[in-house]
């Protein structure tokens, strides 16, 4: 079972064997995951409690979302899980060239969430609707619990904007460890974590999307 | 199983197989980190110390005259971030966890070493923000930066300290990751989770809490920052927030935050009681299942800091009845250790002295501990000096007894030489005296009334503050001591044996100092925890052989 160190490729000094290693790299992921987790999980508490304290407010404001944009978003994210899975997959049987086509189009795609994430944004600039700066709201309900919501709105997203930065950032290095053919059928485990990671920030935004965007779908748009 | 022993002390050690502060800085050694961290940690616990003699020295008369009142709220604040944050969570994990953590389980070296030594990289950037914050003023919050004060009133450092604060938890994150990671993927061949060592499962317990509880004060620092800066948010009334919602989320993580720091020290108590009277711990597993135990429930008393917080009577009665059940774990510990010692063969030297110790003082900081659960005490006693009695007799009569514990008995193994044994138990005697002469006064300052964090009291309590601050300068030289002799013992002191102690544990079956490597062969484990008789009779253990 155990392998010399130095015939082994990809192993590092401190581990016995390369199975040990993927075991102790896809645990720590996992791991991380659940830190990032406990991360957003005390802004959903701040959700759940202002939610349910003004319910008017929240809803109203979050019907001048535009759930168009945010349904698409979603789609993009869902559909660049798929790309990355494939990725992950070419990388377990040791197709380069598409491993790199699919890490491509899973960054491609976090890019347009991003850019219409951006988009979002500058329209809410745009109406005076950013908390702290010169926000206004002329709408139903109370403006300071709509200024709450779009404090919750821009910490979560934002937040979570961040994170799809730091995995875009986490792409482009297996993607150019992918182009020096680093990845072998035996040790690709860098690509199955990045994929773990990248579907948790997938999940996130599951969540977040009708927490945020479809309060006020029963209300008529502002 | 064929493990070399030294027989003399080895010419090639992690200490000098290489050389240059280049290979310090960039080691990825887990046994070097664990000495950078040992640097870092005790200058903040000097700090600490330091803003801890300015507190004792006003509190010498009745009015407030050395300084202003704003002056000791900074004071106070910043005695209790530095030793909070920068010195009790990461003492015992950074140090003598990331040394021994893999010794003592065969391996090679934690599970991401180079994620060990941005740890300690992380630490240190977040220790400078708040070195700057505090040099550049200090933050009069208290360390528990409490809103609405914290986030609209104050005007100290607030954000830089909080943001020194945030990174700084990351480091504590990425240890404790590092530990779960390692002990489940890495344990030598024969190594069952039941053969651990006991500090193993007390720093399994306390990693769980670092990853699952420090993300959640990350993010409720990040929110009473924005609240600062932009005038929005979650906690301010005037925009709808609440302000006892920020305390829900501070001591969400600050609660099971003290299990951080005392479960390592009660995983250091294990080792010394075992070794020390060469027997297995009575109820291995009981005492195993404690530490998770004290884990998970930690989680669930956070409301007992906040009973007088406007938070429902009802809440109260729950929190107080779990926090009356958190110590149910914490006491089988205690029991059990003093059960280990019946008819057990004990040595009265330095680590053991610190070990009683620890028990001593542990029972009298639990027990009070369940005074402050009872709603009815607590509601007389909250924000008193009996709160801060209690908390000291566990981080310092605990925490840092388990701590000094450890150094000491690792020592030779860590260094390869022993410390003056003479010295070391008249330090340990000198910080017996001085600690319950500083805090035992605090008990009944705190019950007849005096608050805490003032700067003034009425005339009838200062005997017993001249007592707790006279109690606070002799703690202060039995603190003083051993850093000398230990730092003496580095040169003069005499060379070490691979197990001078005659310790069990696989750290003992190394050199002292240790290889780079931390063994020569993995060792392949046969035997059960603390095996000090065999199981059998025809097993023999001859642990020089070994």
């Amino acid at each position: 079972m155990a392998e010399s160190h130095s015939t082994t490729y990809g192993l590092a000094h401190h581990f016995d064997d390369i199975e040990q290693q993927r075991e102790a790299g896809t645990l720590g992921m996992w791991a991380f995951l659940i830190t990032e987790i406990l991360f957003f999980g005390g802004m959903f508490m701040a959700y759940i409690l202002y939610r349910a304290k003004f319910g008017d407010a929240f809803a109203a404001a979050s019907a001048h979302l535009d759930w168009k944009l945010g349904a698409a978003n979603t789609a993009v994210l869902i559909f660049s899980s798929l790309t990355m899975a494939l990725a992950v997959y070419y990388s377990q049987v040791g197709e380069r060239k598409k491993l790199m086509l699919f890490l491509v189009l899973t960054m491609i795609l976090g890019a347009t969430f991003l850019v219409v994430k951006g988009y979002e944004y500058y329209h809410k600039y745009l109406d005076n609707l950013i908390p702290g700066f010169g926000f206004q709201w002329g709408g139903h309900g109370d403006p300071k619990h709509v200024e709450m919501f779009y404090f919750i709105y821009f910490a979560m997203t934002g937040i979570h904007a961040l994170h799809m930065i730091v995995g875009l950032g986490i792409m482009t290095v297996i993607l150019i460890m992918s182009k020096r053919g680093r990845f072998t059928p035996e040790y690709h485990s860098p690509v199955e974590i990045s994929g773990l990671y990248w579907h948790f920030v997938d999940i996130v935004w599951i969540f977040l999307f009708p927490l945020l965007y479809l309060l006020g779908a029963h209300i008529h748009n502002q | 199983m064929n493990i070399e022993v030294q027989e003399q002390p080895p010419r090639t050690h992690y200490l000098n197989a290489t050389y240059g502060l280049k290979s310090w800085l960039l080691t990825k050694d887990h046994k070097r980190i664990a000495l950078l961290y040992l640097a870092s940690v005790t200058f903040f616990f000097a700090l600490g110390g330091l803003f801890a003699v300015a507190i004792r020295v006003e509190l010498l008369t009745p009015q407030g005259d050395m300084m202003q009142a704003e002056t000791y709220n900074r004071v106070f604040t910043m005695h209790g971030v530095a030793m909070v944050f920068f010195f009790l969570i990461p003492a015992i994990p950074a140090t003598l966890g990331n040394f021994l953590v893999p010794l003592m389980i065969g391996a090679k070296d934690l599970a991401f070493p180079k994620l060990n030594l941005l740890s300690w990289y992380i630490y240190n950037v977040g220790a400078l923000l708040t070195l700057i914050a505090i040099v550049t003023g200090g933050v009069d919050t208290g360390w528990t930066f409490y809103t609405p004060y914290s986030t609209t009133y104050s005007n100290g450092n607030v954000l830089l300290s909080g943001v020194g604060i945030f990174i700084t938890g990351f480091s504590s994150i990425l240890t404790g990751l590092n530990f779960i990671v390692t002990i489940h993927t890495m344990r030598a061949p024969g190594l069952t989770w039941f053969r651990l060592p006991l500090f193993i499962w007390a720093h399994y317990a306390a990693s769980l809490i670092m990853i699952l509880g420090t993300p959640v004060v990350a993010i409720t620092i990040l929110l009473l920052a924005a609240e600062r800066i932009a005038h929005v948010g979650i906690f301010d009334p005037a925009l709808g927030g609440d302000p006892v919602l920020f305390q829900h989320l501070f001591w969400f993580y600050s609660h099971p935050a003290v299990y951080i720091m005392v479960l390592p020290a009660m995983g250091v108590i294990s080792e010394l009681i075992a070794n020390m009277t060469r027997k297995n711990i009575f109820g291995y597993r009981f005492v195993a299942f404690s530490s998770l135990a004290i884990a998970v429930f930690g989680f669930l008393v956070w409301g007992h800091h906040m009973f007088v917080s406007t938070q429902s009577v009802y809440a109260g009665l729950v929190f107080s009845f779990l926090s009356y059940a958190v110590a149910v774990p914490s006491a089988v510990k205690v029991f059990n250790w003093t059960a280990t010692l019946y008819k057990s063969s004990i040595s009265y030297n330095t680590p053991m002295l610190y070990g009683f110790g620890f028990i001593g003082f542990f029972i009298i900081g639990g027990m009070t501990g369940l005074f402050l659960a009872a709603l009815g005490v607590d509601v007389h006693v909250h924000d008193t000096y009996f709160v801060v009695a209690h908390f000291h007799y566990i981080m310092v009569g605990g925490t840092i007894m388990g701590y000094l514990g450890g150094l000491h008995f690792w020592w030779p193994k860590i260094t390869g030489r022993m410390y003056p044994e003479g010295w070391a138990r008249f330090a340990a005697l000198v910080i017996f005296v001085g600690f319950n002469l500083t805090f035992f006064p605090q008990f009944l300052l705190g019950y007849m009334g005096m608050p805490r964090r003032y700067y003034a009291y009425p005339e009838e309590f200062q005997v017993l503050n001249v007592m707790s601050s006279a109690g606070a300068s002799i703690l202060g030289i039995g603190y003083v001591i051993p850093l000398i002799y230990f730092a003496w013992s580095m040169r003069y002191g005499p060379r070490a044996s691979a197990n001078p102690w005659g310790a069990f544990g696989l750290e003992w079956r190394t050199s002292s100092p240790p290889p780079p490597e931390n063994f020569k062969e993995t060792p392949i484990v046969t035997w059960e925890a603390y095996e000090f008789r065999p199981r059998h009779e025809a097993e023999v253990i001859d642990i020089t052989r070994h």
